[in-house]
């Protein structure tokens, strides 16, 4: 009623401004999606089906595909240093691929989804999914492991890099962002050392195992897990049609390495390699 | 040191007729005479005791045993039948120049019915490759234990090893369902049956298994598997004391029942030695430091159902304080990281320099006490780690210092033994009374069974050739072309 007082203008100072934070907050409030793998355990032995159909995978212990864990503790640890705001984990697959998802949730990932698929799923299938769900989540980041253990295809990362039309840095050994900037810093191993990329958000970015050690899911995480949310969806949802252009014909064990022969003297030795093995 | 034997004078020492029949029984490969191999076979895995045999052989049949020890018997040869060294109470050298005849050239799996999970396999089969052969067919071995990669079935069996899954299948008196070994005298023992239910006569096989070889070579194993289950998970947690583990352990055998399949603790001193010593491990819970860690095994046929019960049992315990942290193992690799760090005591005990080493049975309410008591006692001359299964009450007190010291010695002997006499516990849970413990026996054992298991052995081994100078006190063996100890009237 009168002329505004100290404790008037003291009340103004402390309310945050709203669009003005927005702006200088945008890369903090950047979401990260990570995408994981259901396999089988890396520490199991594998065993061909004697239809030579495919693997046994039936009784046998699943897990997380070690190069995604190691996406997903990266993108914890991001979220943890205050550049993002929301980890996302996605997984295309199976029923089971919950279980997964919910070891996730209990690192640390914000929500889940599961994209429920029963059949044979291949690279490119995959990447067209995740394209569809970054439509629709629009992420900062994209994170996937460099590849799976079970096919070792390295293929969905490069895919789906070519269907966003994103810059990707694959074999990632560090991963440093510059929010300012808005971009990715990322150190790639190579077969001829280390090669360093520098990539504008969004990106898609691979993990090698060099990159980060993952957390253990800890008992108050795997509680406030439980409390999280899984999103189902279908492909259908999605309208992606899933067509395999590949058809495995069979699966057969290597060959049993031979035996080596132990010989009794050098003449035997020059013998052999004269005449069996025809170097000399 | 305590108080070290005598040469039995009784006993011969090895001459080269004795080498030239034994080359013609063994061949030239079987005969170990070069003082390197002999070097690593006179010393024990802990490298507190040596012997100075001269001579081991490797026998590769039933047989070749047999022939052997007939005339070892015969000339008065005192023998030390050895495994995979691994035995932690000088049990498995030689004490003088006994003989060495090491079973290592025994390795083969004779049977396996993939039915019943009944295994037929030669004594020097390592326990590692049992594993392995067992995975192969969807089947695990009922025992497991750190030394797995070089302890030998027929030294377990010899020993009745304990191990971290005796809390779910049992003692090897359980599992062994026959066994072959030859006597003395050479006599073969052909108890080797593959029945699940044989009451015909008195069950002699429970003589050999844990006689520490002072009985019989042990020469074949029929041994019952367990099958390969897949779900297998594992939790490394942390109590804030001791009556938390206790309580933790009551809950887990009622809440988890069938799936339990070990239950371990250590302390914060095991904790600390084994990140300090050993490379690669890295704490589970880093957060902060705490007094008491537990891992909890289960392992059961269906996944989703085992890791909801145990997730359910894991969070109730946190919500009424009985664990004040806690990690589930998601993987394979993680789980093997988290066996690492309780598997990896011993080695980094033996790292950190001299230890002393204890194997206790006691009545799980009052196993901690002995451990503060002895902290107490010996304040900052020493560290002691304690850890175990505490599933099956067994606590493993050991005591690290950088050299070994008689002082050091006398404040712990014989307190820890009289201590777990009061207690009516026993002074060798599973390890056994080897070298280490030959006198000991009194502190869990009443003087009349001594004196039948001082019978038994004259029964079975007149010439006390096997073993000598272990197992049984020396005031009961009589020493051969001496008097006989006077017994009770």
């Amino acid at each position: 009623m009168g002329h505004l007082g100290w404790t008037d203008l003291w009340c103004v100072l402390i309310r945050p401004p709203n669009k003005a934070s927005r702006l200088c907050t945008e890369t903090a409030s950047m979401r990260i999606m990570v995408a994981i793998k259901r396999v089988i355990d890396y520490a199991v032995k594998i065993r061909v089906k004697p239809d030579k159909s495919g693997v046994e995978t039936s009784n046998v212990k699943m897990s997380m595909n070690p190069f995604c864990e190691i996406a997903l503790e990266e993108a914890l640890r991001i979220k943890e240093s205050g550049r993002a705001s929301e980890v996302v984990a996605v997984s295309v697959g199976p029923a089971q691929c919950v279980d997964t998802l919910r070891t996730g949730l209990a690192m640390g990932a914000d929500r889940a989804i599961h994209v429920e698929f029963p059949g044979t799923l291949y690279p490119l299938s995959i990447a067209k999914i995740l394209k569809a769900l970054v439509d629709a989540e629009k992420p900062g980041l994209l994170l996937l492991g460099k590849q799976a253990i079970d096919d070792d295809c390295n293929q969905t990362g490069q895919m789906i890099a070519g269907l966003l039309k994103w810059p990707q840095g694959t074999f990632a050994s560090k991963v440093v962002l510059d929010e300012e900037n808005k971009v990715a810093t990322v150190d790639r191993e190579v077969d001829g050392g280390l090669e360093t990329l520098c990539l504008d958000l969004p990106a898609v970015i691979t993990t090698d195992l060099r990159l980060n050690q993952p957390r253990y899911a800890s008992l108050p995480n795997i509680m406030k897990a439980k409390s999280k949310v899984i999103k189902k969806l279908t492909p259908q949802d999605l309208n992606i049609e899933i067509r395999s252009d590949l058809e495995v014909v069979q699966v057969t064990d290597p060959p049993k390495r031979k035996a080596g022969v132990i010989l009794s003297s050098v003449d035997e030795l020059i013998d052999k390699l004269k005449n069996e093995a025809r170097v000399l | 040191m305590a108080s070290t034997p005598v040469r039995n004078k009784s006993f011969s020492t090895v001459n080269s007729d004795d080498i030239i029949y034994f080359k013609k029984i063994l061949g030239e490969k079987g005969v170990v005479e070069e003082e390197e191999k002999l070097d690593d076979a006179n010393t024990d895995w802990l490298r507190k005791y040596k012997g100075s045999s001269k001579l081991m052989l490797q026998p590769r049949s039933t047989q070749e045993v047999s022939q052997i020890l007939h005339y070892c018997n015969s000339r008065c040869l005192a023998v030390v039948p050895q495994g995979g060294n691994t035995g932690l109470v000088g049990g498995s050298i030689p004490v003088f120049d006994e003989v060495i005849i090491n079973l290592r050239s025994m390795n083969n799996i004779l049977s396996f019915d993939k039915v019943s999970g009944i295994l037929v396999c030669e004594a020097g089969c390592i326990l590692e490759n049992l594993i392995s052969f067992l995975d192969n067919e969807g089947f695990i071995m009922p025992l497991d234990l750190g030394a797995k990669g070089s302890c030998q079935i027929g030294g377990n069996v010899s020993t009745n090893a304990g191990g971290l899954r005796l809390i779910r299948y049992g003692s090897l008196h359980g599992s062994v369902l026959g066994l072959e070994a030859v006597l003395a005298n050479g006599t073969v023992l052909d108890m080797l049956g593959t029945l699940r239910k044989d009451n015909t006569g008195y069950d002699l096989k429970h003589l050999f298994i844990g006689s520490e070889g002072s009985l019989g070579i042990v020469t074949k194993v029929s041994i019952l598997t367990p099958p390969k289950l897949s779900s297998v998970n594992l939790a490394f947690l942390a109590c804030k004391d001791y009556t938390s583990c206790q309580k933790l352990l009551s809950a887990a055998k009622t809440k988890l029942g069938e799936i339990l399949s070990a239950f371990e603790f250590l302390d914060i001193n095991a904790m600390d030695l084994v990140l300090k010593h050993l490379d690669g491990l890295r704490d589970p819970l880093p957060s902060s430091k705490h007094n008491f860690y537990i891992l909890i095994e289960t392992t059961g046929s269906t996944e989703s159902h085992d890791k909801e019960k145990l997730e359910a049992f894991l969070l109730q315990s946190i919500e009424s304080g009985l664990l004040t942290d806690g990690v589930l193992a998601q993987d394979i690799n993680q789980a093997s990281a988290f066996w690492r760090i309780r598997e990896g005591i011993p080695e980094a005990l033996m790292k950190a320099g001299a230890v002393y080493k204890y194997d206790l049975s006691l009545p799980p309410e009052k196993m901690y006490d002995l451990v503060e008591e002895m902290r107490g006692c010996l304040g900052a001359e020493a560290n002691v780690v304690a850890y175990g299964h505490l599933g099956d009450g067994n606590l493993h007190l050991n005591i690290s210092t950088r050299q070994y010291d008689d002082s050091i010695l006398t404040k712990i002997e014989p307190f820890v033994y009289e201590w777990t006499s009061k207690h009516r516990g026993s002074i060798s849970a599973e390890h056994g009374l080897g070298l280490m413990k030959a006198n000991k026996i009194h502190y869990s054992k009443s003087l009349e069974t001594v004196q039948l298991m001082a019978d038994i052995k004259k029964l079975l081994d007149p010439n006390g050739i096997l073993n000598p100078y272990k197992v049984l006190p020396t005031s009961v063996l009589p020493q051969r072309g001496e008097e006989e100890p006077k017994k009770e009237a």
